[in-house]
């Protein structure tokens, strides 16, 4: 039933429909979650810097799930030597990074108006820039090690350690006193949540970002697939 | 109603959105044009045509 995980050929099979489908349907969310969020009414205290927040917190949130992602396809490959997990956790990487950049660009764009400030060493813009550290970590220690199955272990390894890091991101406003607010979103105390004008196009925007995240992972998998299938084909070719 | 006057928080508001698109864009376009080198290559080494 799973054989499109493991298994490369199903893998290519499934991705050549899922990619393409998934892209779409992140056109039309994003479509929907912008005209919704342009046309909802300013907020009474942040003004219209509020529209921010429809493309910081989805960017978040797809920034630890990639991180989260790149865990599990990693402990696959270190434990189950699941052929396509070490090409998933690769693929990974370059789209973690760059949605962890944005949840730090666009939070610094919203805190200028709203806090008055850039930038605070608080426990959890520092735990998200420990996040993007993480990434670029990955990538060059990858990229460091010409043995492809030595930079898979170690790259494996640097993830899974990393892996630390998502609850401190997650818990580090209610274990630190911190500049940075609680849930407003699922796990909003009560009177704390967004109101529903606000809340329906982020959600929108959340699986736009989701969505958008599966199509290119999917589609650099498939990538590091045929990039994998050559590199084999030239060997043979250079052994012959 | 759209609402497109961002009024003082459009110094903050817009360079957000801005580097948002060059962002996502740049990844589409990345991920798409690799996705093709790969292709064109792996075809002309005739490796794609058992996938399906």
């Amino acid at each position: 039933m799973v054989s499109f995980l493991t298994n490369p050929r199903a893998f290519m099979v499934f991705s050549r429909i899922a990619a393409p489908v998934l892209g779409a349907a992140t056109a039309v969310a994003m479509l929907w979650g912008l005209w919704l969020g342009f046309t909802a009414p300013e907020d009474y205290q942040q003004g219209d810097a509020i529209r921010i927040l429809f493309i910081h917190v989805p960017a978040a949130w797809v920034a630890m799930f990639a991180y989260l992602c790149l865990g599990v396809a990693s402990l696959l490959n270190l434990v189950f030597r699941q052929a396509l997990a070490d090409l998933a956790a690769r693929a990974c990487a370059p789209l973690g990074a760059g949605f962890t950049a944005l949840a730090l660009i666009t939070g610094s764009f919203w805190g200028r108006p709203t806090w008055g400030t850039w930038w605070e060493w608080d426990g959890r813009m520092t735990s998200v820039l420990v996040l993007f550290l993480l990434w670029l970590a990955y990538i060059a220690l990858r990229a460091s090690i010409d043995d492809e199955a030595r930079a898979a272990r170690a790259g494996a390894i640097l993830a899974l350690v990393g892996l630390v890091n998502l609850p401190i991101i997650h818990f580090s406003v209610y274990w630190w006193n911190s500049l940075h607010q609680g849930s407003s979103t699922f796990g909003a105390d009560k009177g704390d949540g967004l109101p529903a004008v606000y809340m329906t196009p982020l959600i929108l925007m959340g699986l736009a970002y989701m969505g958008l995240f599966g199509a290119l992972w999917l589609t650099r998998i498939r990538t590091e697939v045929r990039r994998r299938r050559l590199r084999a084909a030239a060997l043979r070719d250079a052994e012959d | 109603m759209l609402d497109l006057d961002a009024g003082i928080y459009a110094p903050y508001l817009w360079p957000a959105f801005a580097i948002t698109g060059l962002v996502l864009g740049w990844m589409i376009v990345d991920s798409l044009l690799a996705a093709r080198r790969a292709r064109q290559a792996a075809r002309a080494r005739g490796l794609e045509d058992d996938w399906s």
